[in-house]
């Protein structure tokens, strides 16, 4: 795989300011995420990871700032022009509740995008293509043809997954993916982001509460705090800042015992 | 650099080559799965191919390959797995990615279980009828509910939830009277108007008058308002309640201990039933005010005989008659929101469905309702 260079950027953010009404949610955030590496972002319930993920994306219109992905403007432009439909079909997107069409099954859904960008595609490629990436994902054959209504939680999680897949995405947006999955379940959908990333170069952009997948797969790690992306670095990079809600995120109780289990699994 | 998908095939015996080059992507894949198709083996219509299908492959060739991704991926591990061939050349990440995806090759259904056949079609009309007959059932266990619960507040009536009933008069009742007193004096003058065209070829204009009082105080008034407030309200109440079971309020609701017929569908009812009286008056005055105006224009009677002339042909029982229907009303519209409301269970298309039902079957039984009524009526000599 071609290793990225330090200048290939995939996402880049300056003076990104996000409020509703009164409450100001950002206040000035820079950050770029660099082609081909699995960035994860961090922060307290309500810091605003979430909206920081739907203002890349276009859902959220910023007050100020540019964004840009893969080189083109995010913020101004309509939904429609051919370039930001361009984009839109480099990317995936796991929302935090999965946002599953509910009226179509879950391989249905998978091909939505597939039936969107490629209507050209071959029906039985299309069946083949849902079928592998059900499979890919980690569930079982007969949650294809089901309804989501009829799945638990943490298969929800998956079928969203593998929709947000469903284009081979250059880039992926994965709002806390491993929430509310086993603990054997999350290190596979671990496993299965950096397998991906290894094989098809993905970038991604992962935003998460669970420390055992930053000190397992992402590369730097952006921390939310005060309105602001207050620091971004590796994990050990981080664990030696001065800021104290860093301090206590990492060698907290939980941070510490991640890191415990880190070292042990980076040892056998 | 950036070249789309292609391939050539080298035919021969025991060591035919399939040759893939340029990048193996979704984006660039073009037309290579039909081509690969129409060299047969591929071909999911079941054409007869076999004069031109590839006989074998050994070897996949992937020396060429820039990119792949997983549908590339798959479309060679396709060939391998059906043709048993060997493959030859790739980058590691290549051969890496092909193993994942043979690891998920798996059949899997992609639609639901259905067959069209005659049989079917039976079944799904049994089941219609039986939903149906369920229906009937299931309001009437839900009345049964809604009773219990107004008999749990009787007995503790602080847990009476007058904001909650009070907001409710005001989205069913305030916020309508615009619509509906401007329907109603359109409906007023319509009557009025149509009445004046058949009577004067009679010479008698003036009972203009009383068809215009009679039946908006008597019929319309109260009917319109029902299906007015079917249409605004039943619905509404119907998508709020289906939209709440679908994401788990209710069931939160309920393990909490808030009873949701207590907290939604009793100041729901209340409200409807409560309204429509007062709604159903309203609309009948601004008829009669509709026909005021058009026989003031139309017919050149003045306002203060038109009033005195209503005062004298409309029955203190019509307006009673009205009043008495426009509760009943009012509460099947409510009852019937709610309960399909809270029949919601699998997905967003139900919520429509669901609400489509509510309003259709409000506004049917308001009318068989209507009938019932008027047969009683004018068996009391209510005429
Ligand atoms: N549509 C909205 N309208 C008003 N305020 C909103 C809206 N969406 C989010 N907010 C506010 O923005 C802030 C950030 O919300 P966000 O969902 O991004 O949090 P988060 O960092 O993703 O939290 P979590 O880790 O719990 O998912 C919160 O204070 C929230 O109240
Ligand atoms: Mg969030």
């Amino acid at each position: 795989m071609i290793i990225p260079e330090e200048h290939d950027i995939a996402i880049r953010i300056r003076g990104l300011v996000n409020a509703f009404g009164d409450q100001v949610v950002h206040d000035g955030i820079d950050l770029d995420v660099k082609r081909g590496e699995i960035l994860g972002v961090v922060g307290g319930s309500g810091t605003g990871k979430s909206v920081l993920m739907r203002s890349i994306i276009g859902l959220q219109k910023p007050v100020s700032g540019d964004i840009e992905v893969f080189g083109q403007d995010m913020t101004g432009g309509s939904e429609n022009d051919a370039e930001a439909l361009d984009i839109r079909r480099r990317w995936g997107v796991l929302f935090q509740a999965g946002a599953l069409f509910s009226t179509l099954t879950v391989a249905e859904n998978i091909q939505v995008p597939l039936r969107e960008f490629y209507p050209g595609l071959d029906p039985a490629l299309r069946d083949e293509i849902a079928s592998y990436k059900v499979t890919l994902v980690g569930l079982p054959a007969e949650a294809g043809p089901k309804y989501p209504a009829e799945l638990s939680g943490g298969m929800r999680k998956r079928a969203g997954l593998a929709r947000a897949l469903s284009l081979d995405p250059a880039l992926l947006f994965l709002d806390e993916p491993t929430a509310g999955l086993d603990p054997i379940g999350a290190a596979a959908f671990d496993e299965l982001i950096l397998d991906l990333r290894d094989t098809l170069g993905l970038t991604v952009f992962l935003i998460t509460h669970d420390l055992d997948t930053l000190h397992a797969i992402c590369d730097r790690i952006a921390v939310l705090a005060d309105k602001k992306i207050v620091a971004v670095g590796t994990i050990d990079e981080l664990t030696h800042l001065d800021q104290p809600w860093i301090q206590e995120y990492f060698n907290g109780p939980r941070g510490r015992a991640a890191i415990d289990s880190a070292a042990r699994s980076g040892q056998d | 650099m950036n070249r789309g998908a292609d391939f050539t095939y080298e035919p021969g015996d025991g060591k035919a080559i399939i040759r893939f080059s340029g990048r193996l992507t979704l984006a660039r894949m073009g037309d290579l799965p039909q081509r690969l198709a129409s060299l047969g083996g591929y071909d999911h219509e079941g054409d007869a191919h076999d004069d031109e299908k590839i006989a074998s492959v050994s070897v996949i060739d992937l020396n060429e390959v820039e990119r792949v991704d997983t549908v590339g991926a798959w479309i060679i591990h396709r060939i391998k797995r059906d043709y048993g061939a060997r493959i030859e050349g790739g980058k590691p990440d290549v051969v890496k990615l092909l193993n994942e995806i043979e690891k998920a090759d798996q059949k899997v259904q992609i639609h639901p279980d259905t067959n069209n056949t005659f049989t079917e079609m039976l079944a799904t009309a049994g089941h219609a009828t039986r939903a149906a007959g369920a229906s009937v059932i299931g309001m009437v266990g839900f009345f049964g509910a809604m009773m219990v619960g107004i008999g749990g507040i009787i007995r503790n009536p602080r847990r009476f939830r007058l904001n909650a009933v009070v907001q409710r008069f005001e989205v069913v009742g305030i916020n309508a009277l615009a619509i509906i007193g401007l329907m109603s004096f359109l409906i007023g003058i319509v009557i009025a108007q149509q009445g004046a065209t058949q009577l004067e070829q009679f010479g008698m204009e003036v009972f203009t008058i009383n068809l215009v009082g009679r039946s908006s105080m008597r019929e319309l008034g109260v009917l319109m308002t029902a299906i007015m407030v079917a249409g605004r309200s039943g619905s509404a109440f119907a998508a709020q309640l289906g939209t709440m079971k679908l994401t788990e309020e209710i069931d939160a609701m309920r393990t909490i201990g808030v009873s949701p017929i207590e907290a939604l569908v009793l100041p729901r009812v209340l409200a409807t039933t409560i309204m429509m009286p007062l709604l159903g008056f309203y609309a009948g005055v601004m008829a009669v005010i509709g026909g005021m105006i058009f026989v003031w224009a139309g017919l050149d009677i003045p306002p203060i005989t038109y009033l005195q002339r209503i005062r004298e042909v409309v029955p203190m029982t019509d307006v009673m008659i009205g009043l008495i229907k426009a509760p009943v009303f009012g509460f099947i519209i409510g009852l019937t929101g709610c309960y399909q409301g809270m029949q919601v269970e699998a997905n967003a298309e139900e919520v429509g469905l669901r609400t489509t039902s509510a309003v259709v079957q409000g506004i049917f039984m308001v009318i068989v309702l209507d009938a019932i009524f008027a047969v009683f009526f004018t068996g009391l000599g209510w005429k």
